[in-house]
């Protein structure tokens, strides 16, 4: 692939920063983790650094060491803000990055979540984007009541009870996604007529039922809110393997995933593809976008210093999903450079500690990148899908009025 | 009178999907952009009211089986606008309308404290009901619920979303970096729910907000909604503005207080009015007249008939009589979506009583409906609105108003320029805001963390 592809940026705000012991850093602000200008800081340092889109964590239940419940932990940022919320507040003040809160699709209302991201395309015109997350908790089960979810563990992944399990609710992830975009479609761009001859406010045939059933719920529609400003806000999905890549290639537009290192990156890629292209979606553009957890410094030993540090503050060495990259703004550079070459459209960096790794990001690794040629050096679209390059898509229920009649 | 004048308070509802909002006007801006949702808001906190107000739908309303496409149609999500507003605007509360029957009190619980962190303690909930199979289904639960169970079910909620409110203390949250010591509690969140609607139990997320809890707002006329207001309300919206149904109201939910250990300010009465301006006061009640025209067109008056005929009557002729025929007393209803169908209990009776009325003034069903419709409006100049408000809210009719522009975004204008710098001179509206939360507009103190969480 030649350089002059610029890669897409994206960073992924979680508390103090991604190391559970970030939020004893020297400029972390641990006591502000609750209150908005923390979050409108951050998202404008991202902006400043001419970033995609920001992603923003969340889960049904508190934050957790052990996947199967509590680990009553008090040396650890425990609790968050709704990150659909946050990411509203924060829409006004910023005017070009994409906002990319993290829903849950387990346990949520389908016809909630659209117009929750369909609202936040609008306060934000067109800026929204929306990562879709299943829960596999026991724990967030609980805190609905609705269904229970048996506790698993990662070695019994491959069993064929658990992969009952992920595949269910994969499966309904899949249908959740599926209704949000068609209630972001059940309205017309052009519905709303307010033809006062007539009396009437909207042009009722362009409105349209979605009436979807499927084994977990139906939904009739159409959507309460009107049809955003980017028709489709972007879907987001972080994916670690085969059902969650399917998951990624029907229904998502970014797909963050963890390789291990290029070669990795590019099987993943192509595993996505191939899903891509059993979903019926071979000729869309759908992002993989690699996730690193990010450790930088001026020189790679005041990195690993850095971490070092944390990690003797938290009483064990830093571990992650995702590949963690420990050193210069420059060498990192030249690692996503690397990486790109495996077919991935960009990367999702989580940083290690906020802000320094953040303002290492937007002040040292983006002008490198510029200087590379391999990133923007402006704002080049107004929607998170133009900046994206995804078009803006057309509505899969218009009735093909005047606009689609060219010859 | 030596009894000390009242301060009044003041709402914004930004107007939405009924007649009362005039669309066709050359002034009527989006109701869906985020700039409308600024521009009112922000009028409103110019102008120092209490809070900022929006209601929800959840499925669009239909008649005869069609989308009705009369009056405005489409809303935002409120939880996302007011979450947005809470960036443009400093002092003003802001509250959302959210249903207690197809949310889950986790959820809810969590967006509320979220919002009030965001808004710094601004924050407030209009606890609604509904439990008709045809909201449902555009969720999960589907039309799960008997009507007599959404009361006992929304308190239920509201229990549960209290309980986790004050599951996290906020002074449980040292952040102390050279302690190591981030929250103080490993059991931190803890809460346990069960009860006939709700059995759930874990860890909230969130710590307490600025105001403890959201302020709660309810609305409902019935027995049931009273009580239920009573219990657990900070505030109740009423359609009762005028002075003796409003004292009559006043006096009935403040009587419902002390069985729940609680005293009459604890409960604000707060109708829902509109309002015309003009320069004399034959000059509004013109304007007025003209609104409620151009609020109910022949169609709608049409429309508004069928709910109650629950018939079609489209072959009628709004200029005309009222039809000879008696209302359809069968099951399924012309309108759905609407929670003003049910208050026809008694169809027959009441169409009796609109066919005296229109033989008795000469009525065609155009004007008939205008009359009929009417909901309480201050109409007159400003300096007659201000005496009007201030004369109920002292008499005990009301603890203030939740006015309703029928123009989006900029109706409320008129009312801060004029009405609202009368009732400051007199002393009993605010000239600057003295708190910061909408608890402290309100003159509502924290509350206390309740026994079950703590």
């Amino acid at each position: 692939m030649s350089a002059a592809v610029p890669l897409h940026l994206a960073v992924a705000l979680d508390g103090a920063g991604w190391h559970p012991a970030a939020w004893r850093a020297p400029h972390a602000r641990p006591a502000e983790l609750f209150r908005p200008g923390y979050w409108v800081d951050l998202v404008r340092e991202a902006e400043r650094g001419l970033l995609d889109l920001v992603t923003i964590e969340d889960s049904l239940g508190p934050q957790s060491s052990r996947r199967d419940g509590h680990d009553d932990r008090t040396d650890q940022v425990r609790g968050r803000l709704d990150a659909v919320l946050v990411a509203a507040r924060v829409a006004p003040l910023t005017r070009h990055i994409g906002l990319v809160p993290t829903a849950t699709v387990t346990h949520t209302e389908p016809f909630h979540i659209s117009k929750a991201i369909a609202t936040l395309d609008y306060v934000s015109n067109g800026r929204a984007g929306w990562r879709a997350q299943v829960s596999g908790r026991p724990d967030e089960a609980a805190h609905f009541g609705r269904r229970t979810i048996p506790p698993f563990r990662i070695d019994d992944l491959d069993t064929p009870e658990v992969q009952d399990l992920l595949g269910e609710l994969f499966d309904e992830a899949a249908d959740h996604i599926e209704v949000v975009r068609r209630l972001w479609d059940s309205w017309e761009d052009d519905a709303e007529i307010r033809d006062a001859a007539t009396g009437r406010f909207i042009d009722r045939d362009k409105l349209h039922y979605i009436d979807f059933k499927g084994p977990k719920f139906s939904v009739k529609g159409p959507s309460i809110t009107p049809r955003p400003p980017q028709g489709q806000p972007p879907v987001s999905a972080l994916a670690h393997g085969g059902i969650a890549y399917r998951l990624g290639a029907r229904g998502a537009d970014i797909v963050y995933v963890t390789p291990s290192d290029a070669a990795h990156g590019a099987e993943i890629v192509r595993e996505i593809r191939a899903e891509q292209a059993v979903a019926g979606r071979a000729g869309e553009t759908v992002h993989v976008f690699a996730d690193l957890v990010v450790f930088l410094g001026d020189t790679p030993a005041a990195a690993r210093d850095r971490k070092a540090r944390l990690d003797d503050l938290a009483g064990a060495a830093f571990a992650s999903d995702a590949t963690v990259f420990t050193g210069t703004p420059q060498g990192l550079a030249d690692l996503l450079v690397e990486w790109r070459g495996a077919g991935l459209t960009g990367f999702r960096l989580r940083p290690g500690t906020l802000p320094d790794d953040l303002e290492a990001i937007t002040r040292a690794l983006v002008p490198e990148l510029q200087e590379r040629g391999a990133f923007r050096r402006g704002y080049e679209a107004t929607t998170l899908r133009g900046l994206l390059g995804l078009p803006r898509p057309a509505n899969r229920y218009a009735t093909g009025s005047d606009d689609e009649q060219a010859p | 009178m030596s009894k000390p004048r009242k301060q009044i308070h003041l709402a914004a509802h930004f107007p939405g999907v009924n007649n009362t909002t005039v669309w066709s006007d050359p002034r009527s801006g989006s109701h869906i952009e985020f700039g409308s949702f600024v521009r009112l808001a922000q009028t409103a906190e110019r102008a120092k009211f209490d809070f900022f107000f929006l209601a929800e739908g959840l499925r669009l309303r239909e008649q005869a089986g069609r989308i009705y496409d009369l009056d405005v149609v489409g809303r935002p999500d409120t939880f996302t606008v007011l979450a947005a507003l809470a960036a443009v605007t400093d002092r003003l509360g802001l509250a959302g309308t959210i249903n207690s029957t197809f949310n889950e009190p986790y959820e809810v619980a969590r967006q509320f404290a979220s919002l009030d962190h965001l808004s710094g303690g601004r924050a407030a909930w209009n606890v609604v009901t509904s439990w008709d199979a045809f909201t449902g289904e555009n969720f999960r639960r589907g039309g799960f619920l008997a009507e007599q169970d959404r009361y006992s079910r929304a308190t239920q909620f509201l229990q549960a979303a209290t309980e986790l409110f004050d599951s996290w203390p906020e002074s449980r949250i040292p952040a102390d970096p050279d302690r190591g010591l981030f929250v103080e509690d490993p059991r931190i969140g803890s809460f346990s729910h069960r009860d006939a609607h709700f059995d759930i139990a874990g860890r909230f997320t969130v710590p307490r907000g600025p105001q403890g809890r959201p302020v709660i707002l309810q609305a409902g006329d019935s027995d049931g909604g009273r009580e239920f207001a009573a219990r657990t309300a900070d505030a109740i919206f009423s359609r009762h503005g005028t002075l003796e149904a409003g004292q009559a109201f006043y006096s009935d939910v403040k009587r419902r207080l002390p069985a729940y250990g609680r005293t009459p300010e604890q409960l604000l009465v707060l109708p829902a009015a509109t309002f015309a301006l003009g320069d004399t006061d034959a000059d509004a009640q013109e304007k007025a007249a003209v609104i409620r025209r151009q609020q109910i067109s022949g169609q709608t008056a049409l429309r508004l008939l069928e709910q109650l005929w629950n018939r079609d009557l489209s072959g009628y002729d709004p200029d005309g009589p009222l039809p000879e025929v008696d209302p359809d007393l069968g099951d399924a209803h012309i309108a759905r979506g609407r929670a003003s169908v049910r208050m026809h209990r008694d169809p027959l009776a009441t169409a009796r009583e609109w066919r005296e009325r229109a033989t008795a003034g000469n009525l065609s069903i155009r004007d008939l409906i205008i009359e009929v419709s009417g909901r309480q409006t201050f109409i007159g100049t400003a300096a007659t609105v201000a005496d009007r408000i201030d004369d109920l809210v002292q008499r005990d009719a009301a603890d203030g108003f939740i006015l309703v522009p029928h123009v989006t975004p900029d109706g409320l204008d008129e009312f801060a320029d004029t009405v609202v710098p009368l009732l400051q001179e007199r002393g009993v509206f605010r000239t600057e805001y003295t708190g910061e939360t909408l608890r402290e507009h309100l003159g509502l103190s924290v509350p206390a963390v309740s026994g079950a969480a703590r």
